[in-house]
């Protein structure tokens, strides 16, 4: 199966810019679908990001961050073609992990 | 502080199997804010809060002044409530946590974010806003909450369906 994460890691030299898209419908558990049921809570709850065994970024996410989220940020060091890896858990306990390449 | 390097996963499972010093840790988040930066616990509670003031208590347990330090970057009218990009910028120094709010949204606390010493106080993502609201933004900097806010107008509202 494919990643439902995308990372583009870039490094400038001194600081690392990382940009992350994950595929997740981040549902609220506030909103009616067609028939006015309501659509059942579901979205990612932890997104961490890893550099060299230590983290560099952790995300706690409620209901409220858009589907399909997009997270920016950036970080000090970080090595061109060094990995970077990143993982979710969601409120059903779905996890998923990827890893990315420093650009 | 054992845990930095385990992974997400391997951490649940050995919460699950009843590791009961990590257990302990994460019951304790207020009690040991040496230990904080280690501890990933997600804030449960501050995610149902009904009012700012209540989020903010429960995931920081203090108060927020304003400061315009803290810069936001949110459209003044946003067309689609879906999807309202926001980002933040803050001169403030040894930032460890930067949170997203909205206060007429049914979950008032939208995101979190820790900030370990190295990584950059800016942070850029994209919320839903149920209506037009007051959008918060809190830095927490050597242990003080500073705060920024602006209103956004939600022309189409992103939770009502």
């Amino acid at each position: 199966m494919a990643s439902s994460i995308r990372v583009r890691a870039t490094s400038s030299g001194e600081t690392t810019e990382v940009q992350a898209l994950i595929q997740h419908p981040m549902d609220s558990g506030f909103v009616k679908d067609a028939k006015g049921e309501i659509i059942p809570a579901h979205f990612i709850q932890q997104l961490t990001f890893e550099y060299d065994g230590k983290n560099v970024f952790t995300a706690d996410w409620g209901g409220g961050v858009s589907k399909d989220p997009y997270v920016k940020f950036a970080f000090k060091g970080g090595k061109k073609g060094d990995e970077l890896k990143i993982s979710w858990v969601d409120n059903k306990g779905a996890t998923d992990t990827t890893t990315a390449k420093i650009q | 502080m054992t845990d930095v390097g385990f992974s997400a996963t391997r951490r649940l499972i050995l919460q699950g199997a009843g590791a009961v010093a990590l257990v302990g840790l994460g019951n304790l988040p207020f009690l040991a804010p040496a230990l904080a930066a280690a501890n990933d616990k997600y804030p449960e509670e501050a995610f149902k809060a009904k009012s700012e003031a209540d989020a903010i208590k429960a995931l920081y347990g203090k108060t927020a002044e304003p400061s315009d330090k803290v810069k936001m970057d949110a459209p003044e009218i946003a067309e689609n409530g879906a999807v309202v990009p926001i980002s933040v910028t803050t001169t403030l120094a040894d930032v460890t946590s930067i949170s997203f709010l909205v206060s007429e949204n049914p979950v008032v606390l939208v995101a979190s974010y820790k900030i370990p010493a190295g990584t950059l106080p800016n942070v850029a993502n994209r919320i839903k806003m149920a209506k037009t609201s007051n959008v918060i933004v809190v830095v927490e900097a050597g242990g003080k909450l500073y705060s920024a806010n602006k209103e956004v107008k939600v022309t189409v509202g992103g939770c009502g369906g």
